[in-house]
């Protein structure tokens, strides 16, 4: 049985700035890392490949370059990795990436039974976290969001028991296979690659589905499956910080008084 | 031939095996170690075997040192004195007689001096063992107190007093004709003389009793501790000659094999060092995790390997598995992972030991081993690696940020030909809030001093320093290429540093990359300003009270630089600063090198603790630094101790006082 784990490339934006004459990402030289939520499923995928003996492959929609993304996720021990890359699929919004990545997983399917796909709860670079209940939407699999611990996988029944981390609560949900799962940092702690996977992974083979495997219409795909249009982009002016307390002199008593000060503005909660 | 004789020749053989077994066995497994190239400069090699070996340079340094150096020297001589012995075992007429008279008559003069000298020493050794050993003698498995210790030095006494008896008999029979040229067998034989009958008897029994223990000694010595009178020399000799700190480059080839995780995978150097621990405990002594009670015990850590090596070697050799793991185990010969996380790389144990064994490299290894085969570490360390790969400083923060400590100041961009020098800022220097000031104060007296240089600004990277410390030679190798490709593109060659680790790792480690740098750490270039009155300070600097300095382990005992700082401090405030009790090579580390920076302290006292109250005593209202770990170090070990009264200040900031108004 396969997991299939959605993962993206995506600029490392606390290095990013925004041009203000533009008001566009300023991306140059900008190093990419794998968005860190999915970091996290591809952890869980890895675990579950450990103790449960599935199959993951990892798939990533980008441009050729974010074959380095794949690599990492080889690196750490996917099976398999697919970059989805075409000029078509480019532009992309939720929506028209959710038709390609959703195809892809459709085709897999057909060579081995998928039982469970992950994804990161979202990316940091759109925040928008639709993609992954796009794809369970369109693939028909139940969608479990905001997963921070799988409790129980039963293979003979093929069903997956998991926690969802909500506002101030908990949910424990389960669902039968095939599902998609979402996940949030506490899942896990993402391992860290041996020289020796890096080295192979170097040389391991990664393929590239275009839109000729994928054969999607082209009006749902790319900038022109996109209904979603960003007419701006820009920082937020922020109200200069100030000084609380004397730190230095009295760090209790100024510890107190920040304690305070985020509780009266609502941003720490007891 | 007697029948005495050709039962002395049957054990005189019988020893000669056993003594050779033994030999053969623990150099056969030294062979099973992998290859490293120790033959280069012999002529150096010779120096530093004379110095060490012959002239015992480490060992005398410590109380006691003495001792040995007597028991050392005596063994040389009365080999001599034991060989004749054996050989007239079975030759009776073979004797060094034969030589010139007065050669022959120096040689018993001497034989019977040294041999008193051996006596009066061995009584030192055992009354100390007894009756005030010192701490650090006793590890976890080996003891002052040990059987074999007491065995050894009694069979040393013993054959003294053998000696003394065999010739004291001799003489009083007028079998001796050198009598005169022996005065303290000749006071023993005034002894003997008044049981005239028993004396022909008397040579028997001490001759036997000599031969035995002799024989005795012979058989047990390559299975002791005492191996180390035949490795201890060969040790030295091969000792490394560089930087043992600069730990080798590993070729990156798939299918290889990274670190150490088995102890065949050490080089045949690193095991040559096993079987020459003399077990004297000073490593332990010196090293910080040891002496605040972390399980690291840097002499267990090659007691380890030895009997890993004796365990495990024959089988290995044959293609077998081991049985008992090197990494992991808590026995005998296994070293957990706390304990090969908890080095700070300090070398105060390589600085102590007198056989100039190499631990820490050792360590290190380990360590590569545990990074790079088995991704298990600390689960601090993980966050640190990926900032290190993904933003190339520990923080992980954005590159950008590099240039805001100079928000003040108008700072050039390092340019070849404009700028003379490249101030390689740091990590620290450029993110760490308290460093900056530092680092300010530093780019004031440079441009004081009229000297001409400029950075890399945002393009600066780490120089990796951690990284290879902790085992992770992967990330590392990729920094050390990037950086050297960097600095070969600006035409960089002449480097200031702030931070001792980037000025070794520049220095030294980059050297394996091809390039050859001039790397000055700032201590160095302001105290050679002020000596040559380039940097001309407005005023004395008074204001920080009494001085303390700490010397940074990367700056002193990795780099031998302990002058410059303790000068440039002289210069700038008129004054000698105050010395540690542990200080220049014996100084004690602030707890933060070889990435322990980036880990928590889970067992024992904070080195920091420790070295911030030993600050303390000396009542000191500033400690200077010159390491910008040591300043975190320090000031966070003197807020523990709520000691207000004190500051810390980098050399630089003490300097840049006198620049003020
Ligand atoms: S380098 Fe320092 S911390 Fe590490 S074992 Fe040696 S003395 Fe101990
Ligand atoms: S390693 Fe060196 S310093 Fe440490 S106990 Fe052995 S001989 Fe002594």
């Amino acid at each position: 049985m396969l997991i299939v784990v959605c993962i993206k490339q995506v600029p490392d934006t606390t290095q990013v700035q925004i041009d203000p004459v533009t008001n566009t990402l300023v991306r140059e030289g900008i190093p990419f890392i794998v968005n860190p939520y999915d970091t996290h499923a591809l952890e869980a995928a890895l675990q579950l490949k450990d103790r449960y003996g599935f199959r993951v492959a990892a798939i990533s929609m980008g441009p050729p370059n974010a074959e380095a993304t794949l690599r990492k996720a080889l690196s750490l021990g996917v099976d398999e990795a697919i970059l989805l890359s075409d000029r078509v699929f480019g532009g992309a919004d939720t929506l028209s990436t959710s038709n390609v990545l959703t195809r892809a997983i459709t085709l897999l399917n057909e060579q081995e039974e998928v039982g469970l796909v992950l994804c990161g709860k979202q990316t940091i670079d759109g925040d928008t976290a639709q993609v992954g209940p796009g794809i369970a939407t369109r693939l028909g699999y139940t969608q479990l969001t905001l997963v921070d611990n799988i409790e129980q996988l039963d293979l003979l029944r093929k069903r997956v028991r998991v926690r969802r981390k909500l506002e101030g609560r908990h949910e424990i949900v389960e669902s039968p296979f095939p599902a998609m799962i979402t996940v949030v940092r506490e899942l896990n702690r993402p391992r860290y690659p041996t020289v020796p996977m890096r080295l192979t992974s170097h040389e391991a083979e990664i393929k590239v589905w275009n839109n000729e495997v994928l054969k999607l219409d082209v009006n749902t795909i790319g900038l022109k499956g996109s209904p979603t249009w960003v007419s701006r982009i820009f920082s937020p002016e922020r109200e200069k910080g100030e000084i609380v307390g004397d730190g230095l002199h009295d760090p209790e008593g100024t510890a107190n008084l920040l304690i305070d000060k985020l509780l009266s503005k609502d941003l720490l909660a007891l | 031939m007697s029948s005495s004789t050709i039962f002395f020749a049957a054990l005189l053989v019988f020893s000669t095996l056993v003594f050779c077994a033994g030999c053969y066995r623990r150099f056969s497994l030294i062979t099973a170690g992998q290859p490293e190239d120790r033959f280069n400069r012999i002529d150096m090699r010779l120096k530093q075997m004379f110095l060490y070996a012959f002239g015992q340079k480490r060992v005398v340094a410590k109380q006691f040192g003495v001792n040995h150096f007597i028991i050392f020297w005596s063994f040389l001589i009365l080999l001599l004195a034991n060989g004749e012995f054996l050989a007239k075992g079975l030759f009776p007429a073979l004797s060094l007689a034969f030589l010139p008279q007065a050669i022959h008559h120096g040689l018993l003069f001497l034989f019977d001096l040294f041999s008193l000298l051996v006596l009066i020493s061995t009584t030192v050794a055992v009354a100390r063992r007894l009756f005030f050993p010192p701490t650090y003698m006793n590890s976890a498995y080996v003891k002052a107190r040990s059987v074999e210790g007491f065995l050894i030095l009694s069979f040393i006494a013993i054959l003294m007093l053998a000696y003394f008896g065999l010739h004291g008999a001799e003489i009083a029979l007028g079998n001796e004709p050198g009598t005169r040229f022996m005065p303290v067998s000749s006071w023993v034989a005034t002894i003997l003389a008044s049981y005239p009958s028993h004396l022909t008897l008397l040579v028997s029994i001490f001759w036997w009793v000599h031969a035995l223990v002799l024989l005795a000694f012979i058989c047990v010595l390559p299975y002791s501790k005492h191996m180390h009178i035949l490795t201890a020399i060969p040790n030295i000799f091969f000792a490394t000659l560089g930087r043992p700190n600069v730990q080798l480059r590993e070729e990156f080839i798939k299918g290889g094999e990274f670190g150490v995780g088995r102890v065949d995978r050490f080089t045949w150097k690193d095991l040559l060092d096993s079987f020459s621990c003399t077990e004297c405990g000073r490593c332990q002594s010196a090293c910080p995790a040891a002496t605040t009670g972390k399980s690291l015990n840097p002499r267990q850590v090659i007691h380890a390997i030895k009997t890993n090596l004796l365990a495990n070697g024959p089988l290995l050799k044959k293609g077998g598995a081991p049985v008992i793991s090197l990494i992991g185990e808590e026995s005998e010969g296994s070293s957990t992972e706390e304990t090969i996380w908890a080095c700070t790389t300090c070398g105060a144990c390589m600085e102590a030991c007198p056989v100039l064994i190499e631990h820490m490299p050792k360590i290190a290894k380990m360590r590569r081993h545990l990074v790079e085969m088995k991704a298990n570490f600390p689960e601090e360390l993980l966050t640190l690696f990926e900032n290190m790969e993904g933003r190339s400083n520990p923080w992980g923060i954005a590159p950008s940020e590099r240039t805001k400590w100079h928000a003040t100041m108008d700072v050039q961009q390092f340019e070849d030909g404009k700028t003379e020098y490249l101030f390689y800022v740091g990590c620290a220097g450029a993110f760490d809030s308290r460093q900056k000031h530092a680092t300010v104060a530093l780019a004031t007296i440079l441009d004081a001093a009229g000297v001409s240089w400029g950075i890399l600004g945002k393009e600066e990277k780490c120089c990796g320093d951690s990284v290879r410390r902790l085992g992770n030679e992967f990330v590392f190798d990729r920094m050390a290429k990037e950086n050297v490709a960097l600095f070969k593109e600006k035409g960089v060659k002449k480097i200031i540093t702030q931070c001792p680790h980037c000025f070794s790792t520049l220095k030294n480690d980059y050297r394996q990359y091809g390039i050859e740098l001039e790397v000055v750490h700032h201590s160095e270039l302001i105290s050679h300003l002020l000596a040559d009155g380039k940097l001309k300070l407005k005023r004395k600097v008074g204001g920080l009270g009494k001085i303390l300095f700490h010397d940074s382990c990367y700056l002193g005992r990795h780099n031998d630089v302990y002058d410059a700082p303790r000068e440039a401090i002289k210069l700038a405030t008129g004054q000698a600063p105050v010395e540690f009790d542990r200080s220049g090579r014996e100084s004690f580390c602030c707890g933060a090198g070889g990435g322990r920076m980036w880990q928590e302290e889970q067992h024992g006292e904070r080195i920091n603790l420790n070295r911030a109250k030993e600050a303390l005593e000396k009542r000191p209202d500033t400690i200077c630094v010159s390491c910008p770990y040591c300043m975190t170090m320090m000031e966070d070990g003197l807020k523990d101790l709520h000691a207000d009264g004190t500051r810390v200040k980098d050399i630089a900031e003490v300097v840049a006082e006198g620049l003020r108004q």
